[in-house]
């Protein structure tokens, strides 16, 4: 680990103003030091952001919840509000990590967590995302946990994140504190950028610019869903994901939400998918149709060709799930 | 005052079942439990004298190469830096198992990514780990084979065997089967990373270590220093799990002990889980043929079991695959063949029960895929199987425990509730499924030393270097102790781990216990015998209980019958029992799984091993050690598997995020049944090794178990769920 200056912010600007001349955000730092001890990021300064007053959950006056960006995962997941109104983002969060990193890994840091793609974590191998221009030893390697949609031939790393996920099925918002431009609000699509020729630049953050709260719009109706298929039963990121927030209405969708997780470069979602969906009366054949359109542009990398498939297999349960009965 | 034995002879006293104590064999709780669970037992990195500098590895970044240049002198501008060093001491790997001298040393030849090629040694792990992230070395990369198919076999001819004619037995038979089977690399996955701190007091090395077998890791690193072995003392007194990666004298040691001449001071150098990946061993991949044939009535006539391995070049060891196939079954024609590729990969070596661990469980799944072709039951074609001599050398058995096993497992488990058919249980969107396969491990007595001082105070201290990785070695030699001198458990101490005790056999292949205690149990016996004098009595004919001696109608405290200490040191050696008789252990896997129709996923819902092991010393550490390879049974079978890199052969997943080691949520309920039985061939307690059986054939269960749930059968391991999928029916 190479020797770095250490501090803790007063509040959200001074925080933000560290950011700003170039110091590193931490929080729960279950990401962060592990990519510090093996210098994969090697940061001059950190900034410990852990003593501010983003901890807590609100209400919203439209029936949504703000949540802090220092919020456990842990005490997200538990919150009664979430467990009610939001249940794909409580399961979601419990089907992520472990018990213990759940307790320290925050809202705003889950969100930007780094890839677990073995190659960016190795300072020996090529990866474009570490070492822009170095190559990306992934292709052509072992890549069993990697992406089949929004890749590049730069990088064809995941997104990790659970949470995100279903945050992304919620058509969350993500509030930002700007060291120069006070707050604003995105959409937590618009957070994350694909690879492209930049691999290393992961989301739409300027230098200076601080997640503080994701909020949440009012719940959904009908049924949701969170499934995650991986390799064991805890303690494994998603070999593919799936958020579905789905109406039925007089046997037929009246909307569909859906995000997906373990196939892209970020939580992926596909409006013309939903589109797809919406209206029509649920079939075998209706899943056929929308996952053929999902996976129009996917590409195996040979270890992960089985998530096609499986992606396929999976979004046709979750639909028959989500649609079953009168879709209470 | 020495007791020896050569283990020539059966010893048909079972001295154990008449003696009062009434310790041996009882869940006894371990001694040194309550200071490991408070986390106050003190680990090799924990044990940091005054003043120790750390010592952290450089790896090698390429596959094969020449190390022609360190640029140390930069570092030494470094906050903290103290030293750079490399040379040919430096181990290439570590000592196989019992190797007694060094291995393949000098870091200047480069044969695997991620071999350790140089220390950087500072006042701090963190100054250390640093500069050695900074250290620029010029390498020479060679092209190097890394891919064992790539790279061709070799075929001893010293591990080749064969009887009668397969391929004619193959020809005639009724039914056969002839399938290949692979298994991927392993790690071992013990939870206390390799670690080593040297002190170096005039010539005279102590170096605290985390080693299974201290006994021969003093003379390796003796011979890997180049100094004399009575001048290196190691101490192991703790290992957090060793699993066989702590076999061998490894690269950390000596490389601290250099830094520690270097510099004048300590030095401890303890790796990175990312390090012991790369730079312990690794079980080599096998691929597996294994070919049975039977005759009408179900009775094998052949088998041939040929495996294909690999490791680095120049070193001996290779995964015995083979090693029960000789005698699990029975069948006149019969083919062993052992094949080896030199690649450029982390040096393979013993990981958890090397040899049976995957060729049991290949062996086992080809018995059930037989079983299923005959349409019998896979419990009735094994009990047609089991022979009555071992069937290559003729020699009888010691004991055999096979048939007890599957006959009260399969009444346990509920077998007649499994349909054979596959694809024919379902709840839902899950497949159910029952598996079972056979478990067998080959015994082994090793030479052992220990001393037990007997004190007129009627306490007894047992000393001797065999170590405990966690195996509960502190209990039964307590045990052993306890029961053979009249003495409760608290009147016992166990000082275990320093080479300057009498020489244990080290644990590894399951030997320790039964070899250890054997050496205790000689050394309390002569003790008794020295009591004995004083009352001009044969030791037999005394009853030793709480400290207290009862001779016919006499009985009298310890302390009236002997005024000094008795220290006696026990020793034992294999002798003709080894030799003319065949010694194993036995038992049956069985599993219930559940397989998702949708995604391939599989569950372990249940298991239940019934295992013979001679007698069992520790009721609760014997099955706690046939939990934990039953465990390790699901992760062969589900997740577990080092990755290569298709390009340059280095471990890819080398953490425990990415190497898939069962969690607590893939371990259901487990069932352990040990069965009664003593072998009288095996040593004077009657009890063999058990460390190891419980992973001998475990995945074999669970695969078997998801055959009988899908239909689908998955020969290249582990069962992980897109090999799965890739046979479901496209509709869930």
């Amino acid at each position: 680990m190479r020797t770095f200056e250490y501090s803790r912010a007063a509040d959200p600007g001074e925080a933000a103003r560290f950011a700003h001349e170039g110091a590193t955000i931490i929080a729960g730092g279950t990401n962060l030091l592990d990519l510090m001890k093996l210098e994969v990021m090697a940061p001059d300064r950190l900034i410990d952001i852990n003593r501010l007053d983003l901890k807590w959950i609100e209400s919203t006056q439209d029936g949504g919840l703000r949540i802090g960006t220092l919020v456990s995962n842990s005490d997200l997941a538990a919150d009664m509000r979430v467990r009610e109104g939001w249940p794909v983002l409580s399961k979601a969060l419990l089907s992520g990590a472990t018990g213990q990193l759940r307790n320290k890994a925050t809202t705003g840091g889950n969100l930007l967590q780094r890839t677990r793609c073995y190659y960016f974590y190795d300072t020996d191998m090529p990866c474009n995302k570490r070492e822009p221009g170095s190559g990306c030893a992934a292709l052509g390697g072992f890549n069993r946990i990697h992406a089949i949609l929004g890749t590049s031939d730069q990088c064809i790393a995941t997104h990790p994140s659970d949470m995100a996920v279903a945050m992304r099925t919620l058509d969350a918002k993500v509030e930002i504190l700007s060291n120069e431009e006070g707050v604003r609000m995105i959409d937590l699509g618009d957070l994350y950028r694909l690879p492209g020729d930049t691999p290393h630049i992961e989301t739409t953050l300027k230098p200076g610019e601080m997640i503080t709260h994701v909020i949440l719009p009012p719940p959904l109706e009908g049924r949701q869903i969170y499934r995650k298929v991986r390799d064991r039963a805890s303690y494994a990121f998603a070999l593919v994901s799936i958020a579905a927030a789905v109406d039925v209405q007089d046997g037929k969708i009246a909307t569909a939400k859906l995000a997906f997780g373990g196939v892209g470069p970020c939580p992926w979602r596909m409006p013309q998918v939903e589109n797809l969906l919406t209206g029509q009366t649920p079939s075998a054949h209706l899943w056929e149709k929308a996952t053929d359109l999902l996976l129009e542009d996917a590409t195996g990398q040979g270890s992960n060709d089985f998530k096609i498939p499986l992606l396929r297999r999976t979004l046709a349960a979750v639909m028959d799930e989500a649609t079953r009965g009168d879709g209470k | 005052m020495t007791a020896y034995l050569k283990m020539d002879e059966p010893d048909h006293r079972r001295r154990l079942d008449e003696t009062v104590q009434g310790i041996i064999g009882t869940a006894m709780d371990r001694p040194d439990g309550a200071a490991k669970v408070t986390g106050t037992a003190i680990y090799a990195h924990e044990d940091q004298p005054k003043g120790m500098a750390h010592g952290v590895f450089a790896r090698a970044p390429v596959a094969k190469g020449t190390l022609t240049r360190i640029d140390g002198e930069k570092l030494r501008a470094l906050p903290g830096v103290l030293a750079v060093l490399s040379g040919p001491k430096f181990l290439r790997n570590p000592a196989q198992g019992g190797a007694n001298e060094a291995p393949v040393q000098g870091s200047e030849t480069i044969a695997y990514l991620g071999q350790p090629i140089a220390l950087v040694v500072a006042e701090t792990f963190e100054q250390a780990r640093h500069a050695a992230h900074m250290l620029e070395m010029e390498i020479t990369s060679e092209d190097g084979l890394i891919n064992p198919e790539d790279a061709g076999y070799e075929t001893p001819e010293d591990q080749q065997d064969s009887q009668g004619d397969l391929e004619q037995a193959m020809r005639d038979a009724a039914r056969s089967v002839d399938v290949t089977y692979t298994t991927p690399s392993h790690n071992s996955g013990a939870m206390e990373p390799h670690a080593s701190i040297a002190a170096w007091d005039g010539d005279r090395l102590t170096l605290r270590g985390s080693y299974q077998m201290p006994n021969y890791n003093q003379y390796e690193l003796a011979d890997s220093l180049g100094v004399e072995p009575e001048n290196v003392r190691i101490l192991a007194p703790f290992v957090g799990g060793g699993f066989g990666s702590k076999l061998g004298i490894a690269p950390e040691a000596v490389a601290a002990a250099l830094a520690a001449r270097e510099v004048g001071r300590p030095v401890g150098v303890a790796l990175t889980r990312q390090q012991v990946f790369e730079a312990t061993m690794r079980r080599s991949e096998s691929r597996q043929r294994v070919r049975l044939c039977v005759d009408s009535e179900g009775r094998l006539t052949g088998i041939g079991h040929e495996a294909y391995v690999s490791n680095l070049p120049d070193e001996e060891f290779s995964e015995p695959v083979t090693q029960a196939t000789p005698f699990l079954y029975a069948g006149a024609h019969r083919v062993i063949g052992h094949h080896i590729a030199r690649v450029h990969r982390t040096c393979a070596g013993s990981v958890r029960a090397p040899g049976e661990s995957i060729g049991v469980t290949v062996l086992e799944n080809a018995m059930d895929e037989l079983a299923h072709d005959l349409k019998i039951d896979p419990i009735e074609l094994r009990l047609k199987n089991i022979p009555d001599k071992n069937p290559t050398s003729g020699l009888p058995f010691s004991s055999h425990t096979l048939a007890q096993a599957l006959k009260t497992g399969r009444d346990r488990f509920g077998w007649d509730q499994r349909n054979p058919e596959p694809r024919s249980r379902r709840e839902g969107e899950w497949l159910l499924g029952m598996g079972m396969a056979s478990a067998v491990r080959v015994n082994i007595l090793s030479e052992a030393r220990a001393r037990v001082t007997l004190s007129p105070g009627g306490t007894a201290l047992v000393e001797t270097d065999m170590t405990d990785i966690g195996t509960g070695t502190y209990a039964i030699l307590t045990q052993i102790c306890g029961e053979m001198l009249g003495l409760a458990g608290d009147k016992v101490i166990v000082s275990l781990g320093d080479t300057d005790h009498p020489h244990g056999p080290g644990s590894g292949g399951s030997w320790g216990a039964a070899s250890s205690g054997t050496a205790v149990f000689l050394a309390c016996q002569k003790i008794r015998a020295e009591v004995a004098k004083k009352l001009d009595a044969d030791e037999a004919d005394l009853t030793f209980k709480d400290g207290t001696i009862i001779y016919g109608n006499r009985q009298a405290p310890l302390s009236d019958l002997i005024d000094q200490e008795i220290a006696v040191e026990g020793h034992v050696e294999p002798g003709k029992t080894s030799d003319e008789v065949t010694q194993a252990t036995y038992g049956a896997h069985f599993a219930e799984v559940a397989v998702n129709a949708v995604t391939g996923e599989t569950r372990v819902r249940r298991m239940l091993g019934v295992f013979a092991a001679g007698r069992i010393l520790n009721a609760k550490t014997a099955r706690s050690q046939c939990l934990g390879g039953m465990t390790f049974g699901i992760g062969m079978a589900l997740t577990e598997e080092i990755a290569h890199d298709p390009r340059d052969g280095h471990i890819v997943n080398h953490d425990f995020a990415e190497y898939h080691l069962p969690v607590n949520a893939d371990v259901p309920q487990l069932d352990v049944v040990l069965l009664e039985e003593r072998d009288d061939y095996a040593n004077p307690l009657q009890a063999k090794g058990i460390g190891e059986l419980g992973i001998c054939g475990a995945a074999a269960a669970i695969t078997n178990a998801i055959f009988n749930a899908t239909g689908v059968r998955v020969r290249d391991y582990p069962a992980t769920l897109d090999k799965v999928l890739a046979g479901l029916p496209q509709k869930a």
